[in-house]
């Protein structure tokens, strides 16, 4: 187990149902009704300092319960400015979280890091995977008269909705 | 000799005579003015084709409009997706007659690589098609040539005057208020 993991397990305590190290990569998983208090350590405690949300994402797990993840993968990439000591600690972490297929939803991380914003309307566009506390959770790639989700794996794959035209 | 006959005689070296639609065909295939709908990958060939190197200027084709209504030559270029096709349709629909569309790169033609819950496939169902280049992307050449073929086209259409929109009259398309499941 990475010296990260490590650290994060004792902070975190019971929050963190797994982990795993691969080639460098650490994954933690988080139940999803904790993965509000989870981030905000992540992100204050100076041991972390996970400042960046670089990316944030779904997976979908037909067939298994809970149905979805979500995953998110953060960085601590601060500089600060010359003089003080530097801050950033070069860590990269992936956490996941289960999300059930009903109720669909998990808490918004749009209050620890704005760039959340746009990246959970696209899982939400896509999985139909709900964000509490977002402030404007509609649509983003696709129009309002799409009816579903297509990157669920129960989309049919021939199903078409064209806004104008014949069905193509 | 009649007077008439006098003056045909005299200007044997000075007039050509021809048919107003040719001339004024001829004078339209080289004077394309056109509106780059571009949305996608095929942009980066459409950019070196109209570049110096490929020298889209050589065909009189060479000034892009960024409004349709100075244009009549539609260049749909890249992938269209289902939400964008209202948008096309409605670009084409504010230019003026006369006006050409080609659709350039396999996308365009038929949906190219992609057959998804997304993509238009072939924006022939959405407008009618002059040329289809195919190619993901095509190469400039491939562009040259369909370039060259809109040109006989242009050059052999009958009744300069004549609005195309009646040959698209069977597209009028209904915008379809729900979606089909
Ligand atoms: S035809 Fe190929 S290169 Fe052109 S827009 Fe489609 S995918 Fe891109």
């Amino acid at each position: 187990m990475s010296d990260l993991l490590q650290a994060i397990e004792e902070k975190l305590g019971d929050a963190v149902e797994d982990s795993h190290a691969y080639r460098g990569d650490d994954t933690i998983l988080v139940s999803h009704d904790r993965v509000l208090e989870v981030m905000q350590t992540l992100k204050d405690d100076s041991s972390f300092r996970f400042n960046m949300l670089i990316d944030l994402t779904a997976v979908d797990y037909l067939g298994r319960d809970p149905r979805f993840e979500v995953v998110y993968h953060l960085g601590s990439v601060e500089v600060e400015a010359r003089g003080s000591e530097p801050s950033s600690l070069r860590h990269r972490l992936r956490v996941k979280s289960g999300v059930a297929e009903v109720p669909c939803e998990i808490d918004s991380v749009t209050s620890i890091w704005p760039a959340a914003n746009w990246m959970e309307r696209e899982v939400f566009d896509f999985y139909g995977i709900r964000f509490k506390g977002h402030d404007d959770m509609r649509r983003i790639l696709l129009y309002e008269e799409f009816q579903g989700h297509p990157l669920r794996k129960d989309y049919p794959k021939e199903r078409r909705q064209p806004l104008i035209g014949p069905r193509n | 000799m009649s007077e008439k006959q006098e003056i045909l005689r005299q200007g044997d070296d000075s007039f050509v005579t021809t048919r107003v639609d040719s001339v004024v065909n001829w004078g339209r295939k080289y004077s394309f003015f056109l509106y780059p709908f571009v949305t996608a990958c095929c942009g980066m060939e459409f950019m070196s084709v109209a570049g110096p190197r490929y020298d889209l200027d050589r065909f009189g084709a060479a000034l892009p409009r960024f409004s349709p209504r100075q244009a009549d030559l539609l260049m749909v270029v890249g992938t269209i997706s289902h939400r964008q096709a209202p948008i096309l349709k409605k670009v084409y629909d504010q230019m003026a007659e006369p006006k050409w569309v080609v659709a350039f790169g396999a996308c365009t033609c038929s949906g190219g690589p992609y057959n998804n819950y997304s993509t238009v496939q072939g924006i022939d169902t959405i407008v009618p098609v002059d040329i289809y280049i195919p190619g993901c992307p095509p190469r400039p050449e491939a562009v040259l040539d369909g370039l060259m073929k809109l040109q006989d086209k242009v050059q052999g259409s009958p009744g300069w005057s004549r609005p195309r929109h009646q040959e698209t009259a069977d597209l009028d398309l209904p915008i379809i208020e729900k979606p089909v499941a």
